[in-house]
């Protein structure tokens, strides 16, 4: 489904990412986990597209499709979804409308006319029950006086409106308690299907106690330096990464 | 020609259609004196520094309104707040058209200052507040007050809540190929009374308007006043707006100026507060493009203690259009306990796009509030990003940037509709179909 190959990419000539090779099947979770500064968060802009980084070597492909010469919004209408660690506040526009938008921006790139408002409304209603969010919530303006929590938790109800093939979850988990990580979590769980993959980032294992990943992924200056199962990420927790480092002659 | 000494030369043909023996004919020959003396600003003046008449005093104006010009009400509708019921005082080519207007004597006047000029019943009102608060030495205003006949006439008597907005609009037919209005406006609000009032000058043809208008706004005690100037005037149509304000005890008033039109805008907004716990807010939100040069001046005079002012302008410019922004605020050593904040902030969209922001505060008490900010940016690249990983494109993603950032200032149009519309006329301006209703 995703297919990253050699991956490369700069920012200010400053070389992040090494040359990153990762498979992500349909169905698979898949958790990278590493130090800070490793290239995580590049990773994932590198994916959705952003232009501030310069892809010098290597690609991403979805679904056998080279990704290079697509926008953002582009690679959103394909399939992709990021899940940001920061994201942005939006004076004036409502959550309702926001999605709106995305929606039917997606479909028209995809030949398809706008999503009827009763059937826009039915689905904003199911998702939002799905990630416990109160209906006032999605009157207000997007992101705006959020909490921390809700604006995870707003994240996620984002990937379930758009109903993305791989969706990326760039450090969902930071910034929550542990009730709203449930919630997250749950809903990330239930989103999960076998056409779909995940790929989780993050710095903890925590989250990966409620989303348990197929593969665990290391990475650390800019490549991705050992992967195994779930129980790599435990194993990680306790140790640390400088374990990594001097199995690996880092 | 030039223009100045053509209006010097009307002047004397104007004073055969006057009573010359009204004490206001006293006021407008003191004026003319004036402008006179002074002629038209100049960039050499630091208040005129970036905002040049030099093209408009070119041009061969028609000074004096001709008969009314007819227009159908379908054909202007649109620029009517007609989804609620308002009074209307409406102005086609400078002549009053009660065919559109819908003006009342009923409990408040909502009439024509040509009438309050001449009748004797209006007298004691204009001798009390005709030409007090503005400015006797300002050139443009001066021009104006020479040349005071026609505008609208507001008085609201004390304790009188006005049950509907009123609308003022002046039409441009374009009969004249360049055309010159002086509107002079005088809104009396006594005590503890209210009322919500519209602006908006309108040219219907790409013939050219220069607009120079007058306002004088008085607020007894605890006078509340909602003011809404809607510039979106075609690109052919410059406007020097000079707004004075002469506030008392307690009272209100806010002012919104919505410019997203026309060629040269210059508003000139004056607020005196001449008693205690007094509320005065300016917003503004400044949408242009092309061609369009958008100055907005701001006067806020603290003379007494315990009052407050709030400005918040926000300019998006596009294209080769140029803005410019001052804010005075003078706070006066008796003015202890004053809480001034101004805001504005400024996005400029294209490379060719400049604006002039310039916080000016004068402070002679020591126990005082004043904040003032002003930025200019372009659109955050990381909030454009987010927009786009969720679908949304380019071009549309910049707009709901651009309608988020202008938003806010929206919030205190108390309105609704009127809310409505410019929230749609923002939409129309950033030039994209938002994709929900507004």
């Amino acid at each position: 489904m995703l297919e990253i190959k050699n991956l490369h990419a700069s920012v200010d000539n400053k070389e992040i990412l090494k040359g990153i090779n990762l498979v992500v099947k349909p169905g698979e979770v898949h958790a990278i986990m590493g130090p800070n500064g490793a290239g995580k968060s590049t990773l994932a802009s590198v994916v959705a597209g952003k232009d501030e980084f310069e892809v010098t070597k290597g690609e991403v492909l979805l679904d056998g499709q080279d990704l290079a010469d697509d926008a953002p919004e582009e690679r959103a209408h394909k399939g992709i979804f990021l899940s940001f660690q920061y994201p942005i506040e939006i004076p004036g526009v409502t959550v309702t409308n926001f999605m709106k938008t995305a929606i039917n921006e997606s479909r028209k790139a995809r030949g398809q006319e706008d999503m009827p408002a009763n059937e826009m409304l039915k689905m904003i209603k199911e998702k939002a029950e799905l990630l416990e969010i109160d209906r006032k919530f999605l009157s207000r303006s997007l992101n705006e006086g959020f909490s921390g929590g809700e604006k995870k938790r707003n994240e996620i109800f984002q990937m379930a409106m758009l109903e993305p093939k791989v969706a990326i979850l760039d450090e969902t988990d930071s910034g929550l308690d542990i009730d709203a990580l449930r919630i997250v979590a749950a809903g990330v769980n239930k989103l999960r299907s076998k056409d779909n993959a995940v790929v989780v980032i993050t710095h903890y294992q925590r989250l990966l106690d409620y989303i348990i990943p197929d593969f665990v992924h290391v990475l650390y200056d800019g490549k991705i330096v050992k992967s195994g199962d779930a129980s790599l990420a435990l194993e990680l927790e306790e140790k640390g990464y400088d374990w990594i480092k001097q199995e690996m002659a880092l | 020609m030039e223009l100045k000494d053509k209006l010097v030369n009307a002047f004397m043909a104007f004073e055969n259609q006057v009573d010359l023996d009204h004490p206001v004919h006293d006021v407008r020959s003191a004026a003319m004196k004036v402008f006179e003396n002074q002629g038209f600003p100049t960039k050499k003046m630091e208040a005129w520094k970036y905002t040049s008449l030099k093209s408009l005093e070119k041009l061969d104006f028609s000074i004096f309104p001709k008969e009314a010009a007819t227009l159908e009400y379908k054909d202007v509708k649109k620029y009517f707040l007609h989804e609620v019921d308002t009074y209307k005082i409406v102005f086609v080519d400078g002549v009053y058209s009660s065919f559109l207007s819908e003006t009342t004597h009923q409990g408040i006047d909502v009439c024509l200052m040509s009438a309050a000029l001449t009748k004797d019943m209006y007298k004691p009102i204009i001798e009390a507040y005709f030409n007090k608060v503005a400015s006797k030495e300002e050139n443009l205003t001066a021009l104006n007050t020479a040349f005071s006949k026609e505008g609208a006439y507001i008085h609201i008597p004390k304790n009188t809540q006005a049950m509907k907005p009123i609308e003022i609009i002046h039409f441009a037919t374009g009969r004249e190929q360049a055309l010159l209005l002086q509107p002079r406006n005088l809104v009396v609000v006594e005590e503890n009374a209210e009322v919500q009032i519209l602006e908006r000058h309108q040219s219907l043809s790409e013939n050219a308007v220069f607009t120079n208008a007058v306002t004088e706004i008085f607020a007894a005690k605890s006078a509340i006043i909602d003011f809404y100037k809607v510039q979106n005037d075609n690109n052919s149509a410059s406007l020097v707006d000079n707004t004075y304000i002469d506030q008392h005890s307690q009272s209100v008033v806010t002012l919104h100026t919505f410019s997203f039109g026309g060629k040269m805008t210059r508003n000139n907004l004056n607020f005196y507060q001449n008693g205690e716990r007094i509320d005065s807010t300016m917003k503004g939100v400044t949408i242009i493009g092309d061609g369009q040069h958008v100055d907005h001046h701001t006067l806020v005079h603290h003379i007494q203690p315990n009052c407050e002012s709030h400005q918040d302008y926000k300019g998006i410019y596009d294209g080769n259009s140029t803005g410019v922004f001052n804010g005075k605020i003078m706070v006066d050593r008796l003015a202890q306990k004053t809480n001034a904040f101004q805001q504005n902030n400024n996005l400029l969209i294209s490379d060719k796009s400049s604006i002039n922001t310039k916080p000016q505060l004068e402070i002679f008490a020591d126990d005082v509030k004043c904040s003032h900010g002003c930025t200019i940016g372009q659109l955050d690249h990381e909030a454009l990003f987010y927009l786009q990983s969720r679908g949304i494109g380019k071009k549309e993603a910049q707009a709901l940037l651009m309608y988020a950032f202008a938003n806010n200032v929206l919030e205190s149009v108390r309105i609704p509709e009127l809310k409505k519309r410019v929230n749609a006329l923002i939409a129309e301006k950033l030039g994209v179909n938002l994709g929900f209703e507004l």
